[in-house]
């Protein structure tokens, strides 16, 4: 079996290269339904066999794209989106940081405060939405707490994790050497904390995108999930799918950039992301 | 002078792990403790490390009393329990941080090289082996300066041939130093080797079954004869902690026992 494979390997992959051909394989692979889709539709459109009115081959994509980015329209509804994801994390991380913290670290604040979240977490926060008008209107306020909702539970839920499950013999060391409470969080629990800290941070951000959609669809006048909205409302598929490019591109890019600007903090981790063998 | 005076720790659950236990030891005294499994001696040293607190009797170091972790005291756990978010230097200079650092790294840099270790204050603990991991947490308890060390059998894990390299690099320490040091193993050779004097625990409720002391000129020979007939008297002692006890009274069958009952 395994030789078959390995012959195999070898057939497939281009003399001469060795390692690159391997890994090179599986991405190439992985590539060629979306690549000849795309193909598929640009030059079933090119030669007329269908129209592309509701599903626009990518060139069309791209010069929409090209001129959201060259009028400068993209910059706003981007900055749009992007400034309300990054007022609902703020708030929704802090205000996850603090209980979640408290709440592992003082039983009496757990016993007070988690089953009430825990139950607020069974609502799919989606259904906030009617509430949320009604108290804080329908501008920035309602979305951002909408969002600031979303990104909370991940957070508060990492982070109570993370606290409980400090290794009680970590814990022993501080007290050995006299640490006092305040030394204790600085020293042994923010530091054994952080590695789900940041995982969690991460899910809350992404959670932080999904709900902006969801905020900016129940009704903005900027934004990039405006555009889904007036790409439906005008017919124009490009516009949405623009859109739906645009949004997959700054999770991306917010996610990575929160993922480096954590790294140089978790280096010395004895995982599988610090393992040299991959 | 480390005294352990009438110790007694009853648990919650209403578990008796040690029953009026009274040790002295003085200043620059290496003190043994073996016993069966579960006859308190890893209770003891956190009694006496400061981390729990004896239901009834006093540990005083000096005159003082001992009731919570206390810089005199430094102890060194059955793993070496780095932080693995700091380098060998910063674990190392954990208990120390108070200090400037233009000595705390004096400090450091000095206890590196006595373990062994210098060039190694950058790597993560990782990146090291066990038994440079247990050296690093013998280095953090001791560059506080404790007059007493605890160690709950600290080379239990290891090899061998680390270990006694480790005992090796121990005994260095205890004649620059002078501490008194409190060891806890399952290991009899170790005890031999290390101590001036064995205290063999007895379980249920835990207690001292006797004091052996070793007057074998150091270093040891573990090659000798003499070591190998200490080693036996403490296995003999072992034997009778185990088969001598009110909660088993069955009486001590050995020839042995009976010679050190
Ligand atoms: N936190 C605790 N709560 C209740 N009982 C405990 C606790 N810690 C230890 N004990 C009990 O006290 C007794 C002594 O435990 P201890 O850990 O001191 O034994 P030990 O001599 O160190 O054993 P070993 O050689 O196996 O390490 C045991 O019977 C144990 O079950
Ligand atoms: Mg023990």
């Amino acid at each position: 079996m395994s030789d078959i494979a390995l012959e195999k390997a070898e057939t497939t992959s281009a003399p001469g290269t060795t390692r690159r051909g391997f890994s090179f394989g599986p991405l190439a692979l992985g590539l060629l339904l979306p690549l000849s889709l795309a193909v598929i539709l640009e030059i079933g459109v090119a030669k007329g066999f269908f129209q592309g009115r509701l599903a626009p081959p990518p060139s069309k994509i791209a010069v929409t794209l090209g001129e959201l980015i060259s009028t400068g329209e993209w910059f706003r509804h981007a900055y749009a989106t992007g400034w309300r994801v990054a007022l609902g994390f703020a708030f929704g991380a802090s205000a996850g940081i603090l209980f979640g913290t408290l709440s592992g670290a003082v039983p009496f604040v757990r016993r007070l405060i988690d089953p009430t979240v825990q139950a607020l977490r069974a609502v799919p926060s989606i259904a906030w939405v009617p509430l949320f008008i009604l108290w804080f209107g329908i501008f920035e306020t309602s979305k951002i707490t909408l969002i600031a909702v979303g990104v909370f539970f991940p957070v508060y839920l990492g982070v109570l994790g993370a606290v409980l499950s400090i290794d009680r013999k970590v814990i022993e060391v501080g007290r050995v050497f006299r640490l006092s409470k305040l030394e204790l969080g600085r020293r042994i629990m923010l530091p054994a904390t952080l590695p789900a800290l940041v995982t969690s941070l991460r899910a809350g951000l992404g959670l932080g995108w999904m709900f902006v959609v969801a905020a900016e669809i129940m009704g903005a006048s900027e934004g990039l999930g405006f555009l889904l909205v007036d790409g439906q409302q005008v017919g124009r598929p490009d516009l949405i799918v623009s859109a739906i490019i645009s949004f997959a591109f700054l999770g991306f890019l917010t996610d990575a950039l929160l993922a480096r600007a954590t790294a140089p903090f978790l280096r010395w981790r004895d995982d599988l992301s610090t393992s040299e063998r991959g | 002078m480390l005294s352990i005076d009438q110790v007694s720790r009853i648990f919650p659950g209403g578990q008796e792990a040690l029953r009026t236990i009274a040790l002295s030891i003085p200043q620059g005294e290496i003190v043994a403790m073996v016993g069966g499994s579960g006859c308190g001696k890893t209770t003891l040293l956190r009694l006496v490390a400061g981390l729990d607190a004896p239901s009834s009797g006093r540990i005083e170091l000096d005159g003082a009393d001992l009731r919570e972790p206390s810089p005199d005291v430094g102890i060194i756990f059955q793993e070496p329990r780095l932080l693995p978010w700091l380098s060998v230097a910063d674990n190392i200079g954990f208990g120390i941080a108070h200090l400037g650092k233009a000595e705390r790294e004096e400090r450091i840099a000095s206890v590196l090289l006595r373990i062994g270790l210098a060039g190694y204050e950058k790597r993560w603990p990782r990146e090291l082996s066990g038994g440079q991991a247990q050296r690093v947490a013998i280095a953090r308890a001791l560059v506080t300066k404790p007059k007493v060390l605890l160690l709950d059998e600290p080379f239990s894990a290891l090899d061998a041939f680390t270990r006694a390299s480790l005992h090796e690099h121990l005994l260095a320490l205890w004649e620059t130093e002078r501490l008194s040091v409190l060891i806890v193993t399952h290991d009899v050779d170790e005890a031999v080797t290390l101590a001036d004097r064995i205290v063999v625990m007895q379980p249920k409720p835990g207690r001292i079954f006797t004091e052996i002391p070793v007057q074998l000129p150091r270093p040891r020979d573990k090659r000798s004869d003499a070591f190998h007939a200490m080693s036996r008297q403490v296995l003999d002692a072992l034997d009778g902690s185990l088969s001598d006890g009110p909660s088993n009274a069955k009486a001590a069958s050995t020839e042995a026992t009976a010679f050190w009952w």
